[in-house]
């Protein structure tokens, strides 16, 4: 099933030096990028219908076009490597293991969207993926791949990693934006039609490191090799990270479309220590919970995920056995919501707080029957009051957790 | 007078930095970077300092720095340990790593050792849900734990 588009070099020793990066293929698509026109590559990507890896799978091409192509500002590239929605653990593996294909999928779509600067914002925990990335980031200056005039090419693009301090929001593009202008990582007002974003007022983009990085197979394999792999409305691959009660957790590229199931029995080993699987968190966290009875007919795609009430989210795939206590997990994710929610609307800060302090008692055995309901009257306060999509996938989640699994909450309250 | 300055080498990454953003503002967090680095956390003398290189209020810089949580506003043990919390690591085990840390140093979750040599926090998701359970000790990150793995790493450092 594992096809190596992104990971193809993740297993070769050393494959994050240039040199034997160089070696590998990397920075080959260069001479054809230089040869066609920025819009050209922007078909290119459009007609590959390459979708975000981030989480919310929005199609790149289409989002490249946002930025004006007739403006006087200057237009950014943001890379988004801030990874902290739990569950997720994939783009760091780029970071590790092949650095230069972020550089060569960044200079790609700089390239395309006319930028001459792109930021990395990367999570202030991964000081490691930090050091590589920079140490990369170097070596590219070195040999002029970056800096006035990209491989004599006369286009000049400079590239700057940013660290950011731990703070799960930020991984939202418009307060990943706000932090990387200095302030608090707010998320901004939503504009009310399609806009690109903005970095001190001047139109960007901000696209996952996986999405930038699957771009330049499109660009020297051009948009049908990319349409090869996948379903017809989720093409092509994506690093699926599964972690939890498997044998075999770990990152695996996959083409969108296999079978759930297929990817947790033999991709995986199995459920761990031949135990029976009791629910999936299919996407990171802010997903919506499966049961196991549920997952049968589930494929690893956008719509399949969709049609089976959840999300494909960033592929960060949550197994847990038969051992584990469904309210006790939602009181860890809610505990993680709630120290996490940015505290500017006031149904998050406080909703996502009650939800988790109502957990915490009926988990104590002090639960009464109205507490299921009063959780449920919280969720309603957290969906469509909000500035960003924060509340409302939690206030999805929480529903999901409590009429999947409401025997199990019943129990407790006695 | 401020009690806080940038090293010479932190002086001249900031000047270099500098040139790689649109606005000053954009070198608060990695100015609040060099400050950990330099001093261990974020002094009132620090931000203060901050706020005068980067044309702003002591009140603008406490806010972001208090924003994120990875910015010390207290002094920490020389090694701190993080470990996670969330899901993935708790299906693998991080309670039981969580208990076996405190009887261990002899403190709670959130207090320093009286020797000031470890902090014990806990964090969300380190992005290491594939090899959890996960801590960062310091800088580095310590995956797949065990109970065998931590008792080696904090007799290490205690002898
Ligand atoms: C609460 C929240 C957290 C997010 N965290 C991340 C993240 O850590 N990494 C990421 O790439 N996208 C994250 N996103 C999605 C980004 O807002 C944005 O859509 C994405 O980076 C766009 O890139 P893509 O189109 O290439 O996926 C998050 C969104 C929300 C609402
Ligand atoms: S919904 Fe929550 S996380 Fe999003 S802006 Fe409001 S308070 Fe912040
Ligand atoms: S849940 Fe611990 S690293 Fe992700």
């Amino acid at each position: 099933m594992i096809v190596k588009i992104v990971s193809k070099n993740f297993e070769i020793p050393n494959a994050h030096r240039l040199e034997v990066a160089r070696a590998n293929g990397r920075y080959t698509s260069l001479s054809k990028l230089f040869s066609m026109t920025p819009n050209a590559v922007i078909c290119e990507v459009e007609q590959s219908l390459l979708r975000g890896k981030g989480g919310g799978g929005a199609l790149t091409g289409e989002k490249w076009r946002l930025i004006p192509t007739d403006g006087d500002k200057p237009s950014y590239l943001v890379v988004n490597a801030d990874e902290s929605e739990p569950g997720t653990f994939k783009d760091r593996q780029i970071l590790e293991f092949d650095p230069h294909l972020l550089i060569e999928g960044i200079i790609c779509s700089s390239y395309a969207i006319n930028a001459h600067h792109a930021y990395i914002y990367i999570r202030g925990e991964y000081v490691f993926w930090a050091k590589r990335m920079q140490e990369a980031i170097d070596e590219a200056y070195k040999e002029g791949i970056l800096g006035a005039s990209v491989l004599d090419s006369g286009y000049a693009l400079h590239v700057t990693l940013h660290r950011g301090g731990g703070a799960y929001i930020c991984g939202e593009k418009t307060a990943l934006l706000e932090s990387l202008e200095g302030k608090r990582g707010h998320p901004r007002l939503k504009p009310r039609g399609k806009e690109p974003e903005w970095f001190f007022g001047n139109p960007t983009i901000v696209n996952n490191v996986e999405t930038i990085a699957s771009v330049p197979f499109i660009i020297t394999e051009g948009f049908g090799a990319y349409l090869a792999y996948g379903t017809e409305q989720s093409p092509g691959t994506m690093l699926f990270g599964i972690s939890g009660h498997v044998e075999r957790p770990g990152v695996y590229e996959l083409p969108y479309g296999v079978k759930l199931i297929d990817v947790i029995e033999k991709t995986c080993g199995g459920i761990k220590d031949g135990k029976k699987l009791k629910a999936i968190i299919p996407g990171g966290s802010s997903c919506q919970i499966l049961r196991a009875d549920e997952i049968e007919n589930i494929t690893l795609d956008y719509e399949s995920l969709k049609k089976h009430g959840s999300a494909l989210g960033t592929g960060g795939i949550i197994v847990m056995d038969e051992s584990v206590s469904i309210p006790k997990a939602m009181k860890n994710l809610f505990e993680f919501y709630h120290h996490e929610s940015c505290g500017q609307c006031t149904p998050c800060r406080e909703g996502t707080g009650w939800v988790d302090n109502i957990l915490g008692k009926i988990l104590e055995g002090k639960g009464t029957p109205q507490d299921m309901q009063t959780i449920l009257d919280a969720c309603d306060m957290l969906n469509g009051k909000t500035i960003c999509v924060f509340a409302p996938s939690v206030a999805f989640i929480a529903q999901s957790y409590i009429e999947k699994f409401k025997e199990e909450f019943e129990a407790l309250i006695h | 007078m401020n009690a806080f300055t940038f090293t010479p080498e932190n002086e001249a990454k900031f000047l270099a930095l500098l040139e790689r953003y649109l606005q000053k503002s954009s070198l608060t967090l990695p100015s609040l970077w060099m400050v950990q680095y330099q001093e261990g956390w974020i002094s009132t003398e620090a931000m203060k300092y901050l706020a005068q290189k980067l044309d702003c209020s002591p009140m603008d810089i406490y806010s972001v720095a208090s924003f994120y949580t990875m910015f010390n506003l207290k002094p920490v043990g020389k090694y701190h340990i993080q470990l996670c919390k969330t899901l993935s690591c708790m299906l693998r085990g991080s309670e039981q790593m969580s208990h076996h840390l405190e009887k261990k140093l002899g403190i709670k979750v959130g207090e320093t050792t009286k020797d000031m040599k470890f902090t014990l926090t806990h964090v969300e998701c380190l992005g290491s849900c594939g090899t959890a359970p996960c801590m960062s000790l310091n800088d580095d990150y310590v995956e797949n734990l065990t109970l065998e793995k931590l008792d080696d790493i904090i007799d290490g450092l205690k002898s």
